[in-house]
């Protein structure tokens, strides 16, 4: 095949993937503002954090095509991947502990379980 | 090609605009701050889009920026903000605001008022002249706020409901 034929074929998908990620950064508004308690809240919100930036990271570094441009992109993907749990983490024990976690929605609340038994050793 | 990109780019624009609506319904602050990551990956998605469109390898570094950014407001809001005490969450009305700035007023005046008693009282009661000062009531030592918000209690469901 010739090379004008791989340019096609890289910016089509390109395009695929910029799809995918936009349309996961709507999915996630739409979750965010319909979804009844902070942890619902926080998995639609999670969504373009981790899987819609490498998608869309992926379209953009297929469409510039060079070698310092995707190294900085994957520079991106990684510190994403390093920060969001960490984020996640905070929120997620900062709402507990404040009391914003619903216990009505919950299948399980292990943590609770936990906690009041280690409470119960001291 | 651009129906493809404008397409992306109102996703993009109405899914930053939905989590823009619940960070202003709140009604915490970790659900704002949950809403703004959820703006800030948009807006990192629209620069990489631009990017993508106009073949701009040159906004990289942007992108870069905006990831740094987003993780050090979230970590920070919720480290440090999540406390709030009710009722703060909103903007006062006007009538509020005077209502709060005159009671904050009248308890400042009572505090002066008890502290010139009490100070007259000391001054009565007092002893020999050179321990007067040591005698004075001591100012309350500010108490150190606890490093981390409400360590201990946690005022979710009690323990009998748990499953």
């Amino acid at each position: 095949m010739t090379s004008a034929t791989w340019v096609t074929i890289a910016d089509v998908a390109s395009l695929v993937l910029l799809l995918g990620g936009a349309f996961l950064a709507f999915a996630a508004g739409v979750g965010v503002l319909r979804f009844p308690d902070l942890l619902s809240r926080m998995h639609a919100g999670t969504k373009p954090q981790v899987l819609g930036l490498i998608l869309v990271l992926a379209g953009l570094a297929l469409r510039l095509r060079s070698g310092g441009a995707v190294w900085a992109l994957v520079l991106v993907v990684v510190f994403q991947l390093l920060t969001a749990p960490v984020g996640a983490h905070m929120v997620g024990r900062a709402g507990y502990r404040t009391g914003k976690v619903r216990d009505d929605l919950l299948v399980v609340d292990e943590l609770t379980r936990d906690a009041d038994a280690a409470t119960e050793e001291d | 090609m651009s129906v493809v990109v404008w397409v992306c780019a109102v996703l993009i624009a109405v899914g930053a605009g939905l989590a823009i609506v619940r960070a202003e319904r709140g009604p915490s602050m970790l659900d704002r701050t949950i809403a703004l990551d959820v703006v800030l990956t948009a807006l990192i998605a629209a620069v990489a889009l631009y990017a993508a469109a106009e073949r701009r390898a040159d906004v990289v570094p942007v992108l870069v920026v905006l990831s740094l950014v987003g993780f050090v407001g979230s970590v920070s809001i919720a480290r440090f903000a999540a406390v709030e005490p009710e009722g703060e969450g909103r903007v006062l009305t006007r009538e509020e605001a005077a209502e709060q700035k005159a009671e904050q007023e009248a308890e400042r005046a009572a505090a002066e008022l008890a502290e010139a008693g009490l100070w007259e009282d000391q001054a009565e009661v007092d002893l020999p002249e050179d321990q007067a000062e040591v005698d004075l009531p001591e100012e309350p030592a500010e108490v150190d706020p606890p490093d981390d918000p409400a360590p201990d209690q946690r005022p979710g469901p009690a323990p009998e409901e748990t499953r």
